[in-house]
């Protein structure tokens, strides 16, 4: 096992509807897809976002497009309208869902080699 | 013989889009008018907030109202579309769809086509069918709306039928206010297949076509970008999308030959879910989209094909967006650079806080070290406060919100006094003061909202 970060593995956007953020979380590769269920957990990712006070964290498994699809509920400090922060659309913070480390099997972390 | 394929562009996916960006669209979408295929170009131009301040422009002007970057985007392929038979759906219409048809009747003037035919779709303001406590009694998910007499907009979001309805009626141009926003490719695929309103499968496939198109050059490399890891080329010329739709509803995402940007698996993807919640429910106006069983295959160079949409019948409500004042918002930043700069930033933000909580107690007042913690921080402060990065060129950042406009700007006039009774060599300081629009969500039984098609004098 090896620790990587989610960057390398996934990609990702934020999208907001009023104050729930939704995040789309995309394996590179199908063979990532196992060990991002495993370990990128609502939970986890309630967690992650816990310093701004969200709400019920749902996790949407798309197995056929390598992806899952994160719904935070109050996480955009009241959303675009409301929100005393910069970005109040939650934009940038696909990118803090990619911060995340996870563990990855030997035999699928050779595929990150030729990862582009 | 019917058409076998329908050919969709997007023009713009929001209302401060590229000017300019429609005509490599345009052009492309001429090519396959040429060859009889029919083609459409769709402007989706309001977003939640956009069509409140378009109806504080009209309280202003009576003949304004709709967006005011119509003329900008649309102007540059007017006269394509008009000379190809493409017909343009928009929701620039906005707070005055009137308005906005028009207008676009004098630009079609200037252009030698006094005849087109412009359609207007209207119904979706509820202003005037229900009283603030109507909407409040239909809010969904908080109470905002309770006692509010400064509600601004209600509009609830229309569906496909009435733009089928226009283009069945001959419109070159449909201008719409508030509709759902993959309504305005899903309304001429069903006009030209004749889908009928309970085929929930191919609505479902034609409002997945939408959704891809409405965010614009989302789908073909516009917000993707991530260098070294995921790419996308030429996004200074990015192509905006096209999607070659067949009367089973299977579509062909593409782009203009020889534009930037790019149509994969991965931008598509990564649009298949933006704003979406649960994949397998996403409701819109015309049917319960099911994104599930959604499959991609690349079909050449930035080609890619979309089956798989499933549906179920359409929600029995309305959702409405209804828009009411909410004070102002304050912002003001100031810069410190150099050795020591993060510790007298910090000074600054502790300064700020002790000078706001004496006038003003209980007032929230946010900082943000940008370069530090900004962008991913909390309002309350807490990932500041245990931020340990140091950065030598940094500008903190205040913002508040107040219902009074003097209250608000007392954090402005404190952050410019930063300037001599602040840390050493801060510099730089920008202020702004503005009026906010806050929003709530309704859901609107459908007997309430009659839409209406009229075509334009």
């Amino acid at each position: 096992m090896s620790r990587v970060l989610l960057h390398r593995i996934a990609h990702a956007r934020s999208g907001d509807k009023g104050n729930r953020l939704n995040i789309a979380l995309i394996c590179y590769r199908p063979e990532f897809f196992d060990a991002i269920a495993e370990q990128v957990t609502p939970d986890r990712v309630a967690d992650l976002f816990a310093s701004r006070k969200v709400g019920r964290v749902q996790r949407f498994e798309l197995p056929k497009l390598w992806a899952f699809n994160f719904v935070l509920d109050h996480a955009l400090d009241g959303g675009v309208n409301a929100s005393l922060g910069l970005d109040g659309h939650g934009k940038t913070l696909s990118f803090k869902l990619l911060t995340l480390h996870v563990e990855l099997p030997q035999p699928i972390q050779s595929l990150l080699t030729d990862q582009s | 013989m019917p058409p076998t394929t329908v050919h969709i562009g997007a023009g713009a996916g929001f209302a401060g889009d590229r000017p300019g960006a429609a005509v490599a669209v345009a052009e492309a979408l001429a090519v396959a008018a040429q060859q009889g295929i029919p083609a459409f170009l769709i402007f989706e131009m309001l977003a939640e907030r956009t069509l409140a301040l378009a109806q504080l422009d009209r309280r202003r002007d009576p003949d304004a109202g709709y967006s005011a970057n119509m003329p900008a985007l649309v102007g540059p392929v007017l006269k394509l579309c008009l000379q190809h038979n493409i017909r343009i759906v928009g929701n620039f219409g906005a707070a005055h769809p009137m308005a906005a048809a028009r207008r676009l009747r004098a630009m079609a003037e200037e252009l030698g086509f006094a005849n087109a035919k412009i359609a207007v779709v209207q119904g979706d303001d509820l202003s005037a069918r229900l009283t603030s406590a109507d909407l409040a009694a239909r809010e969904t998910d908080g109470t905002l709306l309770a006692g509010r007499t400064d509600i601004v907009a209600a509009n609830a979001y229309l569906g496909a039928q009435p733009i089928a309805e226009a283009l069945g009626a001959g419109a070159q141009i449909v201008v719409t206010g508030r509709v759902a926003d993959p309504s305005l490719a899903l309304g001429p695929l069903a006009h030209v297949f004749g889908w009928r309103w309970n085929d929930w499968d191919r609505l479902a496939a034609g409002t997945l076509v939408g959704h891809l198109l409405e965010c614009g050059p989302q789908v073909s490399g516009g917000y993707f970008a991530d260098p070294g890891l995921k790419d996308a080329p030429d996004l200074d010329r990015l192509g905006y999308p096209i999607a070659e739709v067949k009367a089973d509803g299977s579509a062909v995402i593409s782009k203009p030959d020889g534009s930037g940007g790019a149509v994969n698996l991965r931008t598509v993807k990564e649009q298949i879910l933006y704003e979406i919640h649960n994949p397998a429910a996403y409701l819109t106006p015309d049917v319960i989209l099911d994104l599930t069983e959604v499959e991609l295959a690349e079909q050449g160079p930035d080609r890619l094909s979309v089956t798989g949409a499933r549906g179920h019948a359409r929600p029995e409500t309305l959702k409405a967006t209804v828009c009411f004042e909410s004070g102002w918002f304050a912002e003001a930043e100031i810069s410190y650079a150099g050795p020591n700069a993060t510790a007298r930033a910090r000074l600054a933000i502790d300064i700020i806080r002790k000078r706001m909580a004496a006038q003003q107690p209980g007032l929230a007042v946010r900082a943000d070290i940008i370069g530090v913690v900004s962008s991913f921080g909390d309002s309350a402060g807490s990932d500041l406060a245990d931020a340990i990065v140091e950065s030598d060129d940094i500008r903190v950042r205040f913002a508040t919100r107040h219902a009074d406009a003097e209250v608000a700007n007392l954090l402005l006039a404190e952050v410019e006094a930063l300037y001599v009774a602040g840390p050493a060599g801060g510099g730089g300081v920008r202020r702004h003061l503005v009026p906010q629009l806050a929003s709530a969500s309704c859901l609107i039984e459908r007997d309430l909202v009659t839409p209406q098609v009229d075509l334009a004098p």
